[in-house]
């Protein structure tokens, strides 16, 4: 709750500092306090199961929310970072933007920290409304209206299904309590609408990680917004999402009989497969990382089917991904600043002009790949050895197949930085050193928590 | 307000709102003028509050209708945002049918 407390206070003095004109000073000053806001979490880590009785148990800090708001606040203040020369055009707009980020942070460790419903439907209406704002922010660009109308349209037909869920529970158990919830369906006797309302709930959390039928938004929004806007929803919000699924799956007692663990393996080999084959063929490079992000979203779900060690496998796979992800989008905003479009032929000939950018930019994409000592192969590894012990190896085989065929695309992109020369004369190599140091500092940790994955899998314990 | 929720039964409150959902699913499925699909949600998103103020007096229980009030400030705050980017849309493209709405594919 401090944590939560020190974010919101931090989001309404970068409103307020709009005021007193410290527009310059904003990205430092909200960087050293987001870093300082980390320093708290981690401090209350020892204070495991604490349940907060004064705010009326409407959120508690666990061992599993601590470790998931410490991957969010790196990840936003890394998405800060890049935000000083992003906006460069856009200052009178500046603190608002920041103050935004800062609300969906609290949106997402609300999500990953609540004990009551009405918490998780704060957390998530909270992040998702600060998503739409970003996703429309360029507002005289046909695209990026479009993104914002349609992940508006959308998200907010998700949020009913949600909110109709969350109805129906209480209408069966009579609480919006986690701990009371989870009381009563262990027993028998619970009305009908208690399933169908954890269905409801659920199938609208996939539409917000954008699993496979329910996936078709994605690509769509993720092109038109702001490369910055994208990046926030292909790392943080996806993330986040996909740690409250979990989040809810267990705390629902959804009894994982062998119908529920169907669904989870149909889902999961659906989305790796749409994802990988629909990625294959975009030229865009935002697009393709929407698909691939989809592809993510089934390889997550398959932690589902071994509920005793998900929540250590999603922390290091978030962890894997979330970190390759915001590297991979730190050169790309870079590469395709000032360029009308994002295709696969801006990043030609980017290892001779730019060798350390094209480096990172390999890395992180081999991360994503699955490819050894970067830590997106041990959450492959790991994920699919636990998916082995409980006897679903066809969803293990279909993992593998997909990984293999990512790689073709991804490598596409390697191919261009390498082996293609510039096609036009105009191309200057731009040197914003601030995306230089998120994305060096990014891949860095992607690298040490591959070598050393006791650093991330130990936060559990 | 018991007695007329034994009278009536908790089951016809549950099969009004959905028929209300369904409306505003089918509205936001089928409707091409975008304020339509914006009203459709909000049939959608007030047919669970219906639902809720139902289930409060049916467990005879608070919670319920204090949650109404997040919901429907949080659904406030929603179209007030949608109605934003539907003005930028408007001001761009002159028209507010979302079949105009696709530049993005592939």
């Amino acid at each position: 709750m401090q944590v939560l407390i020190s974010i919101v206070s931090l989001g309404v003095f970068c409103l307020l500092a709009e005021i007193f004109n410290l527009r310059k000073l904003l990205v430092p000053i909200t960087v050293i306090g987001l870093l300082a806001i980390l320093g708290i979490s981690l401090n209350l880590w020892s204070t495991d199961n604490s349940l907060d009785t004064q705010f009326s148990s409407m959120i508690a800090t666990t061992k599993f929310s601590s470790a998931f708001s410490t991957l969010f606040i790196l990840l936003t203040i890394f998405l800060i970072a890049m935000s000083d020369d992003f906006y460069k055009d856009h200052q009178a707009k500046f603190s608002d933007f920041i103050a935004i980020k800062l609300f969906l942070l609290t949106g997402a460790i609300a999500m990953v920290s609540f004990t009551n419903l009405a918490m998780f439907f704060l957390g998530i209406e909270v992040l998702s409304i600060s998503v739409y704002i970003l996703a429309a922010s360029e507002r005289l660009d046909v695209k990026s209206n479009e993104a914002g109308m349609k992940y508006f349209l959308l998200g907010s037909f998700a949020s009913g299904l949600i909110l109709f869920g969350i109805c129906l529970v209480y209408g069966a158990t009579g609480y919006f309590d986690m701990g009371e919830i989870y009381d009563l369906s262990q027993g028998v006797g619970l009305p009908v609408w208690y399933p169908i309302g954890v269905a409801l709930i659920i199938i609208g959390m996939l539409f917000k990680i954008a699993a496979a039928p329910f996936h078709f938004w994605a690509p769509d929004v993720y092109e038109g917004s702001p490369t910055l806007t994208t990046a926030t929803m292909s790392t943080l919000v996806k993330v986040a999402a996909i740690a409250t699924l979990y989040k809810l799956v267990s705390g629902f007692s959804v009894v994982l009989s062998l119908k529920v663990e169907n669904i989870i393996v149909v889902i999961s080999i659906l989305s790796m497969t749409i994802g990988n084959i629909m990625a294959l063929r975009q030229k865009n490079v935002k697009r393709m990382l929407a698909f691939s992000g989809i592809s993510h979203a089934g390889f997550m779900l398959m932690a589902f089917l071994n509920i005793a060690t998900a929540a250590n496998n999603l922390l290091y796979y978030t962890f894997a991904y979330a970190l390759a992800g915001i590297s991979a989008f730190a050169v790309i905003i870079m590469v395709t600043k000032n360029k009308d479009n994002e295709n696969i032929d801006n990043f030609n000939g980017l290892g001779k002009a730019n060798p350390l950018m094209a480096a990172v930019l390999t890395a992180s994409l081999l991360s994503m790949a699955g490819i050894p000592i970067f830590s997106g192969f041990f959450a492959k590894f790991m994920l699919f050895s636990d998916t082995m012990k409980v006897g679903y190896i066809i969803v293990v085989i279909a993992g593998v197949i997909n990984s293999i065929i990512s790689i073709g695309y991804y490598f596409k992109l390697v191919l261009a930085m390498y082996t293609k020369d510039f096609d036009n004369n105009e191309y200057k190599p731009t040197n914003y050193y601030t995306y230089g140091v998120v994305a060096v500092l990014s891949i860095v940790i992607n690298i040490v928590i591959g070598i050393y994955p006791s650093l991330v899998t130990q936060l559990l314990k | 307000m018991g007695n007329i929720l034994n009278e009536i039964g908790i089951e016809n409150y549950i099969f009004l709102s959905v028929l209300l959902f369904c409306i505003g699913v089918f509205g936001v499925l089928y409707r091409r003028n975008a304020i339509i699909v914006f009203m459709s949600i909000e049939i959608m998103l007030n047919a669970v509050n219906l639902l809720f103020v139902a289930f409060s007096t049916y467990h005879q229980d608070a919670e319920g209708q204090v949650f109404v009030f997040f919901s429907m400030a949080v659904a406030a705050a929603e179209v007030a945002v949608g109605l934003a980017i539907l003005v930028s849309v408007f001001r761009n493209l002159g028209s507010i049918d979302i079949d105009n709405l696709k530049n993005l594919k592939g």
